[in-house]
């Protein structure tokens, strides 16, 4: 019997995809309706999921793993995209991008994403990556005359084809040794023969490390940040992300878990080097698009962290701090999507001088945002790190955890720099913006969450108290 | 369950700072309501506090109107809880914040109702500092202050408002991630993070040194001690008075509250192997920050380098761990908080007349300030030590307790009473006295209402504990009592172990 019911929500994805395209080119300028109906096709699949009451199982031949671990994840990325989409509306009407693929692309990634995140299986989860990778650049270039844009979406395709290659051949190289490509099998079967496959690891690593743009593998993320335009920006700073870190956990603790000792070491390092080079190349830069590409590849270097911590605390508190992040992030990019006059988008921070006396509602979410980035008490970033660094010093890493500490100092300087500017600074010309209620929205939800998170710390621990990946 | 007064004291402030961001001024006029609304909350707290001193038991020395909820589900308690040492800190915040609320009024021109949000908020933490009976809590409270702190100095702060900040901001910071590093490792260590089931315990020795440096480096910068007190010149000159006032009376004493109740108690025998660390650093910091107060010219600036000096005897009288030193440092610390906040304040008053806080660009006062140099008098006395004031209680019994460990040290520490007599009263002499040095002196008023009425209750206070000292002393005294019992223990069991 083919288990249709477990993936009634895959299936409705992809023919909500194929009936929005047949739509889309037979009406005209219909992306407004494509982009509501996306809106609410996210809704449904996000209900879908919650009221999804099935036992976690295996199915497709153990090819597909629907455990509660990939259901988070999905949770994740259905509601960092839905309100994502909902922010971003205005600005792809603004700079005359609204074209109706633009959303569809969107759920095509996401489709992937759910295929990669509960992947069991070395093709099925490659299947899924390069169905999100392939939209992922088609997004980097959508602002197809903008010449900043296409050349962000090149640069991109040309190096993350290149990871997914070095990825494949890693694949390759497992499937040679293990004999299977099962995740569980190579599980079993790794421990006894090292040396080939701690070769295949390592490909796997790098190309895993590039999607979640860790350093040494960040350098497409500051010009493609920079150069996509901003809606894709937001998305690119979130999304991609959560997948990508799930997909990281997943490699870690099944197919690699026999090898921690041989992975451990390489995760510290990409841990303190991304959180060093996140910290330290943010302090000068001018673009508030890529001064968050810098912070993005901090944050990720936090994520890696728990995951080097190689328990089943330091798996969750990357989750936590996933989570935490986007809640963050999506306030964040609500913030840019506000900073505008008339149809114009400003992305210098030094545009923001004086804000405070101007937009000071405005301000006081960025405040609270950028506080929380730092991971300044009582606010949730606050939490996100110290959940990191509990697993990080209960597995006896003392250096991670002072190193990536000390960090937090480095970095708390860039975002108190904006704090600065705009509280601090003499007032220049207002921003003029219309009520954009929907991204008031967004950022009132995400300040919320992250001011009031510490009345009740320990909820995302409870939700995952019952995650568990091996 | 009882009536949770910690709590209620705690976020009170938060409350009222609510309140405060939802009155709105009416167009062109100061926002009345918004004062109100906090000298309202902070007096209420104040007198909330007040009755907590009145119910507090000063016989026993365990941790009183203890409230428990869970957490962090199964890591950490959200615990409070108060003895003879933290009811006094409590006291001295819920007293110092409606003193800062009132001096806002005349003195903050502009965003008069963030500021007061701030600063409601801002005593929200600090109470909840000297409550948290949890490291993890007492850090999250002991960090939290840096957010309202860093936007007093750098939206209302002076012309370097802007470096000194930033320099507040990331010092503090820098020192305090370590202690965060100790306190999950304390964790993982003994398995909890509440502070009376540590002091069961007992961390083992190897682990205690390594623990101490890390919370030393967080107190060390916040108290601050030489070499890191390098911020706190710069925050004090540029701060606004009620910033100042809050930074000098209240924040620095965290750090010797940090060392109180977390360095002796959590790690006995890492305090007594670092006691001429802690020796060194202080004498050099009472001698050298003397002399440097010596040669300023702006006033703000010395009295700030006074209170590394004051700061410095603290640290002294608390490892001597004698029952003497270690009395004499709390008192000392009460009496700072007293004595700087009206010194301060003082500045305050006159720089709001004149925009200079410069010493030369003052001289013969007396002429036109008769009352505002009669307090200005008693406050120097009193920072100078003199006997009948706070400030003489504070330092003599440090100093008996410091001579009873370590004469030498002793001896130096005394100079730096004679150097506090130097730079006080010559401050006092070049601004009160002499010649009226430009006219513009001859036409400011004298002291209003308000800062009068400041001024009386804080001299009251000054000179009250400076005769009377014995409510402080009997509140402390069983708490100190237990304190150095555990101590001894502590030790005796480490050198029979040898």
């Amino acid at each position: 019997m083919i288990p249709i019911k477990y993936i009634i929500p895959e299936i409705f994805l992809s023919i909500s995809i194929f009936s929005l395209i047949i739509f889309g080119v037979f009406k005209k300028e219909s992306f407004s309706a494509v982009y509501k109906a996306s809106i609410l096709i996210i809704s449904l699949l996000f209900l879908m999921i919650l009221t999804n009451d099935n036992e976690p199982i295996k199915i497709f031949n153990n090819s597909i793993n629907l455990d509660n671990f990939s259901i988070f994840v999905k949770f994740l990325i259905l509601i960092s995209t839905f309100f994502i989409l909902i922010i971003s509306r205005r600005y792809l009407v603004d700079i005359n991008n609204n074209k109706f693929e633009y959303p569809i692309i969107i759920l095509l990634s996401i489709l992937g994403m759910f295929i990669m995140v509960s992947a069991n299986d070395l093709i099925v989860f490659y299947l899924g990556l390069e169905l999100q990778s392939l939209s992922l650049y088609i997004l980097a270039a959508i602002d197809r005359d903008n010449l900043k844009s296409s050349e962000a979406g090149l640069k991109y395709f040309v190096l993350s084809a290149l990871s997914s290659g070095l990825l494949l051949y890693g694949c390759s190289l497992l499937y040679g040794f293990t004999g299977s490509t099962n995740f569980e099998i190579i599980s079993n079967s790794i421990g006894d023969l090292k040396t080939g496959t701690i070769f295949a690891m390592v490909f796997i690593l790098v190309g895993l490390a590039f999607k979640v743009s860790a350093v040494p593998f960040h350098m497409w993320t500051p010009d493609v940040y920079q150069g996509a335009p901003t809606s894709v920006t937001s998305f690119f700073s979130v999304v991609p992300k959560i997948a990508g870190i799930a997909v990281f956990i997943r490699f870690m603790y099944v197919p690699f878990n026999e090898i921690i000792n041989q992975w451990q070491f390489i995760l510290i390092f990409i841990s303190i080097a991304s959180m060093i080079l996140g910290a330290v190349a943010a302090i000068g830069q001018g673009n508030i698009k890529r001064l968050f590409a810098y912070s993005s590849i901090g944050h990720i270097g936090y994520a890696i962290a728990g995951i080097a911590a190689g328990t089943e605390n330091g798996l969750k508190s990357t989750l936590i701090y996933i989570t935490i992040y986007s809640i963050m992030n999506i306030g964040a990019f609500g913030f840019i999507f506000l900073m505008k006059r008339g149809t114009k988008y400003i992305e210098e921070i030094d545009e923001l001088a004086g804000l405070s006396k101007n937009h000071p509602m405005m301000s006081l979410s960025l405040l609270v945002i950028l506080f929380s980035l730092a991971g300044i008490p009582p606010l949730a970033g606050f939490f996100a790190k110290f959940y990191i660094f509990m697993s990080v010093i209960e597995s006896g890493m003392y250096t991670l955890a002072i190193i990536g500490l000390v960090t937090t100092v480095v970095s708390a300087f860039y975002y108190i720099r904006i704090v600065k500017i705009m509280y601090f600074d003499d007032p220049r010309k207002p921003f003029e913006n219309d009520k954009e209620y929907g991204i008031y929205t967004s950022m009132a939800i995400s300040c919320l969450l992250l001011i009031t998170f510490f009345l009740y710390p320990s909820i995302f621990s409870e939700i995952l108290s019952n995650i568990s990946i091996y | 369950m009882n009536f949770p007064i910690l709590s209620s004291i705690i976020f009170l402030p938060l409350i009222g700072s609510f309140f405060v961001f939802l009155t709105k001024a009416e167009k062109n006029e100061r926002n009345k309501s918004a004062i109100y609304v906090s000298i309202f909350t902070s007096v209420v707290n104040f007198f909330l506090s007040l009755f907590l001193w009145y119910s507090f038991d000063n016989t026993t020395s365990d941790f009183q109107f203890v409230e428990e909820l869970n957490w962090i589900s199964g890591i950490i308690k959200f615990k409070l809880g108060i003895d003879g040492i933290s009811i006094l800190f409590i006291l001295l915040t819920t007293l110092i914040t409606p003193i800062c609320v009132i001096s806002c009024i005349n003195s903050i021109k502009s965003r008069l109702k963030e500021f007061l949000i701030a600063i409601l908020i801002l005593e929200t933490f600090m109470i909840g500092v000297f409550c948290s009976l949890d490291l993890v809590i007492f850090y999250l409270f002991f960090e939290a202050g840096l957010i309202p702190m860093f936007l007093i100095i750098g939206i209302w702060g002076g012309p370097r408002k802007v470096y000194s900040a930033f320099k507040f901001f990331l010092f503090t910071l820098l020192g305090s991630v370590l202690m965060l590093v100790a306190i999950i490792a304390i964790y993982w260590i003994v398995g909890t993070t509440d502070v009376t089931e540590i002091y069961k315990i007992q961390i083992p020795k190897e682990f205690q040194y390594l623990l101490w440096l890390a919370f030393f480096s967080s107190f060390a910068v916040k108290l601050p001690m030489w070499p890191v007190h390098t911020w706190l010149p710069d925050a004090h000159v540029e701060a606004p008075t009620a910033g100042s006032v809050i930074l000098a009376a209240i924040l620095l004493k965290m750090g010797g509250y940090g060392f109180l109740r977390f360095s002796i108690g959590m790690f006995p025998i890492a305090s007594e192997y670092f006691v001429p660390l802690i020796f060194t650093l202080s004498v050099i910091a009472i001698i050298y920050a003397s002399l440097v107060a010596l040669m300023q010219e702006d006033m703000k600036k010395l009295i700030a380098y006074s209170s590394v000096a004051h700061m410095g005897f603290v640290t002294l009288g608390i490892f001597t761990f004698n029952k003497q030193g270690l009395e004499g440092s709390i008192i000392q610390m009460l009496s700072h908080g007293l004595i700087a906040a009206a010194l301060f304040f003082s500045v305050g008053i006159l720089y709001d007349r004149t925009h200079s806080r410069l010493i030369k660009s003052y001289g013969g006062l007396v002429n036109s300030l008769p009352k505002y140099s009669f307090f200005l008098m008693i406050f120097v006395l009193a920072s100078l030590g003199l006997p009948g004031t706070s400030g003489f209680v504070g330092e003599f019994l440090v100093l008996v307790g410091v001579f009873k460990s370590n004469f030498l040290v002793a001896i130096l520490a005394s100079t730096g009473v004679i150097l506090a007599a130097a730079y006080m009263l010559w401050l006092y002499k070049r601004v009160i006295f002499g010649n009226v040095s430009n006219n513009d002196l001859k036409k400011i008023s004298d002291v209003n209402i308000y800062e009068f009425s400041i001024l009386i209750i804080l001299t009251t206070l000054v000179i009250f504990f400076g005769f009377y000292p014995d409510p402080l002393l009997k509140t402390i005294h069983v708490s100190i009592d237990n304190l150095i019992n555990n101590y001894n223990l502590a030790i005796a069991k480490a050198v029979v172990l040898k």
